[in-house]
């Protein structure tokens, strides 16, 4: 059957929607969708059909947007997605996934966990996390201290990874009651000398779950490039050979988990844009041992721009599309995993989020 | 029990309404933008602006949240102004009272 495929770009300024045939050579362009409210995350949950968009709104708060028809009609949420009177409250929502049976996960600003069991309608917190003694240590990164990668394990549904910005990466196996922090093997380069690999306080900026695979998770942090072959447990560097250490996203190819794509920038002092000002992804085909620089069809000159930590997706089509979003509001995409790209998308808001999935045409 | 009423009719009919209920309450059009049927200006009892706040939530579900944190506290982006004076929670409403609900200057 012939496939469509949807890209959801969350911006600053609102959700848009490309669609594109499975040629994936021509591409329309829909939205802003969300009031325009700044959209961090948007994904569709392949359970119910529905694309559920985070939000917060300097105005009005977090709120999760959704849409049962692609996109035609939206209604918005907030019910639950609160801390105890007397704490920060929520200020926005970060990041959504899939859970198991339904669930669905978001991730929120102050970092915390909330868990919805009718489609987004409504939400509870889990209180384990926050419950966690460390907490009083959670310190904010650059953007604030936001729980933004959300990684259920594929089949136990007991188990889950989160990455918050800079507490670091924390894993639970009982269904979020309790949580340990997984950071083992991760630098924290801004810690004095002798104390750069703590239990946490690491800046995790992205982590992904190898598709097909139950605890092969990458990870790019502020300070590094990280694979870990047991849930999370120890880290490994996989940063030789990369231009640099720093850079926010990270995606794996949805059937070779040995695939993996990163978008290192020039440094975290220097610009946070493409070394050299010349654009490039980076892909591994052996787990971040080697790495190549895929350039073609990339501006090579005078790109002065970041992609952000949740920015870049890849598609489940055969050859895999790669997508990725930019700080100046381009989304560049590959159908041949990675080796060329075309812009498919300029002039938006800045981007904070690419995420794909494909339909029956 | 809060009662409520639209004020959008005629002139007379609206004035005779307004002068039998005691506060009235303008929303912004960003706000109203949210809330689908929701109206600009609406009439009801409350006794402070929380209760306002309940009774608009109660009207149109979710509105609350969107004017009011979880400290609870009004937004701190959002302003709520009773006969012209910035008003808290706990700001006491009186019959006749005008109430504004508004965006702050904001974004970028």
């Amino acid at each position: 059957m012939a496939k469509r495929i949807l890209i959801l770009i969350g911006t600053k300024k609102g959700l848009f929607v490309a669609e594109g045939d499975e040629n994936r050579k021509t591409w329309r362009l829909r939205g802003p969708y969300c009031n325009t409210w700044p959209i961090h995350h948007a994904i569709l949950d392949p359970a119910t059909g529905a694309i559920h968009a985070a939000g917060g709104n300097e105005w009005f708060g977090p709120a999760v947007w959704t849409s049962p028809d692609l996109g035609a009609a939206w209604t918005h949420s907030s019910e639950g997605l609160a801390y105890a009177e007397g704490e920060e409250p929520v200020s926005a929502v970060w990041s959504l996934s899939p859970g198991h049976d339904g669930t669905l996960y978001a991730g929120v600003q102050p970092a915390g966990l909330f868990r919805s069991a009718d489609g987004g309608k409504t939400w509870s917190h889990v209180n384990g996390l926050r419950d966690h003694p460390s907490r009083p240590h959670w310190n904010p990164g650059g953007a604030g201290l936001i729980l933004h990668s959300l990684v259920p394990h594929p089949q136990d549904r007991d188990r889950l990874w989160v990455g918050i910005s800079s507490a670091g990466v924390f894993g639970t196996d009982d269904g979020g009651k309790t949580w340990e922090p997984r950071n083992r093997g991760t630098r924290a380069d801004y810690f004095p000398e002798d104390q750069r690999y703590p239990e946490l306080g690491q800046c995790v900026h992205c982590m992904v779950l190898a598709p097909g695979t139950d605890q092969l998770l990458y990870q790019q942090n502020h300070c590094g490039m990280y694979r870990s072959d047991d849930g999370g447990r120890s880290w490994t560097s996989m940063e030789n050979g990369l231009p640099s250490s720093f850079g926010f996203p990270a995606a794996v190819h949805p059937r070779d988990p040995r695939t993996v794509y990163l978008i290192p920038l020039n440094g975290d002092s220097a610009g946070r844009f493409m070394p050299d000002a010349q654009t490039a992804v980076w892909r591994t085909r052996d787990g971040g041992d080697s790495w190549q620089a895929m350039r073609a069809g990339l501006p090579q000159e005078n790109a002065y721009f970041g992609v952000l930590r949740q920015a870049m997706a890849v598609d489940r089509m055969e050859p895999a599309g790669v997508y990725f979003g930019t700080g100046s509001g381009e989304v560049y995409a590959s159908a041949d995993e990675g080796d060329s790209w075309t812009q498919i998308a300029a002039h938006l808001p800045t981007i904070s989020s690419v995420e794909t999935h494909v339909l029956d045409a | 029990m809060a009662r409520h009423d639209d004020l959008s009719g005629a002139a007379g009919h609206a004035a005779a309404v307004r002068a039998a209920l005691p506060v009235t309450v303008k929303l912004s059009p960003v706000l109203c933008d949210l809330f689908p049927g929701s109206r600009r200006e609406v009439a009801m009892v409350a006794a402070t602006v929380a209760d306002m706040i309940d009774e608009l939530d109660r009207l149109w579900p979710g509105m609350g949240d969107r004017i009011r944190d979880s400290r609870p506290a009004i937004r701190k982006h959002m302003n709520v102004f009773v006969d012209g004076s910035r008003a808290s929670l706990k700001t006491p409403l009186a019959p006749g009272d005008e109430v504004y609900v508004l965006t702050a200057i904001s974004g970028g």
